[in-house]
């Protein structure tokens, strides 16, 4: 099948990746110590606390999307306090998308963590505590350089995760070109508008992306897994 | 050195327990705690360091109070100036041996050399700059105890840091516990299954059962000052740590 990669092309992936990675990035900061309060909590709000940040991975993304939209607009009093106060106008903007893939993504960060924390044995924390550490020189000194596969995980995941994202885009973004055009919505539009080799310039670009993102992921955490036992 | 009275539910096999242990240590004294698995005696290390939490009663050790239930007192682990070497060793994987050493000791004054001295006192200054994943249980044993020093602690809780070894390692890690002991003068509970051992290394000999002290007493055979350090000589290959050691308390 033809190919065809205009100026839009190189722009529209632009974003994509520049929404992928400020998306794993800022995740990874707000996953660390969301996953290990969910880790080390126990409190009866727990449940609820994993509930809300599994949301995510059943509900429709338009249902996410809609919210938000709804949120961000000045019909309500949370979307008069950020675009009065605040200045922050986000539907139709890529802040606005950024915010939508940010609450999309973030069980694909939070749960690897959590696991990573959970599987790290309780003596490494204990042995740094009786050795006069404070929690949080333990958990950079300790837990993180222990958990490295899933902080890969759980960035890698996110990311990709990111550049598949569709229905929540479309309900806060739109289809602006250069501002909220993300790959997966160019290919819905280029479809519609019957241009099948723009289309799978897209969506080959994405597979493959997808595609060696997993790779490196499996084969650096088999060496790593491989490593430790030497 | 150490006075405690604690009281914590237990789950045992035989049903809820109370542990419910009252003891006094000297300074410098080296007791064992033995008894069948579920008497608590796991549970008493963990309430000495503050890694659980008492149902009620006192730690006072060297005129400082770490927990008082009456006052409602409690010091966090990190503020119980002690060792602790964890039945699997709790070795950091992500540092070499010399880092995990240098980790514990960081912020101290005269760290470096004390990290050189403990490396050489047990015997680790080869494996210094290995990961602890590449070394064998023995010789992880020897640096969960040199790390579990390298802090400076005033009190010393093993809890059976030898009971996965083989026979040769144990007599040789048994052997440098003493020559430790000898060494720095800890006041030092030790929690052991092995007759031979704790004739080998302890003052008195606490036998826990379901929660219960059942016997507090000497030894077996109560070992003399001078037989530990004959035994040390005899043990060790060539007799080498007996004599290269500097001897007496710091």
């Amino acid at each position: 099948m033809a190919f065809d990669l205009t100026p839009d092309y190189w722009e529209t992936l632009r974003l994509t990746l520049a929404l992928a990675t400020c998306t794993a990035g800022l995740l990874l900061l707000l996953g660390i110590p969301l996953a290990y309060a969910l880790a080390h909590g126990r409190g009866p709000l727990k449940p609820l606390l994993e509930a809300v940040v599994g949301l995510p991975l059943v509900l429709p993304p338009t249902v996410i999307g809609f919210y938000l939209l709804l949120a961000f607009s000045d019909g309500t009093a949370l979307g008069r306090f950020l675009i009065n106060t605040l200045g922050l106008s986000l539907n139709f903007t890529f802040a606005g998308i950024l915010v939508g893939s940010l609450v999309y993504s973030l069980p694909f960060m939070v749960q690897p963590l959590q696991a990573g924390f959970q599987n790290l044995p309780r003596s490494l924390t204990e042995a740094a505590y009786t050795l006069g550490k404070s929690r949080r020189t333990t958990l950079w000194r300790v837990l993180l350089p222990n958990m490295k596969p899933a902080l890969l995980s759980g960035t890698v995941l996110a990311f990709a995760h990111t550049l598949g994202e569709f229905g929540v885009v479309l309900m806060i973004g739109g289809n602006l070109p250069g501002r909220t055009r993300v790959a997966s919505i160019a290919i819905y539009d280029e479809q519609q508008s019957l241009r099948y080799p723009q289309a799978n310039a897209y969506a080959l670009t994405l597979l493959a992306v997808a595609f060696v993102i997993l790779v490196a992921l499996f084969y650096v955490t088999k060496r790593d897994a491989s490593r430790r036992l030497l | 050195m150490l006075d405690f009275h604690l009281r914590k539910a237990l789950h045992t096999a035989a049903g809820p327990r109370t542990l419910d242990v009252a003891l006094a240590l000297a300074p410098g004294e080296l007791v064992a705690i033995s008894g069948p698995s579920g008497a608590g005696k796991t549970t008493l290390l963990r309430l000495l360091a503050g890694l659980d939490r008492p149902d009620g009663g006192f730690v006072r050790a060297g005129g400082e109070v770490w927990y008082d239930q009456a006052a409602r007192q409690w010091l966090p682990p990190q503020r119980r100036p002690l060792g602790f070497v964890f039945q699997d060793y709790a070795l950091f994987p992500n540092m070499t041996v010399r880092e995990n050493l240098a980790f514990a000791a960081a912020g101290q004054p005269g760290a470096g050399p004390l990290v050189a001295e403990l490396l050489a006192l047990m015997e680790l200054t080869e494996l210094a700059p290995r990961r602890p994943g590449a070394l064998s249980g023995g010789q992880q044993q020897r640096v969960a105890l040199a790390r579990a020093l390298a802090r400076r602690p005033r009190l010393l809780l093993l809890d059976e840091p030898l009971a996965a070894l083989d026979q040769p390692t144990r007599l040789r890690l048994q052997a440098a516990l003493a020559a430790v002991h000898q060494q720095y003068q800890l006041t030092t509970i030790l929690i052991s299954h092995d007759p031979a051992e704790i004739t080998r290394l302890a003052h008195r000999v606490v036998e826990l059962d379901l929660g219960e002290v059942r016997r507090v007493g000497p030894p077996a055979a109560p070992p003399t000052p001078a037989t530990v350090a004959g035994r040390v000589l005899a043990v060790l290959p060539g007799g080498a740590c007996g004599c290269s050691c500097p001897v007496g308390p710091r």
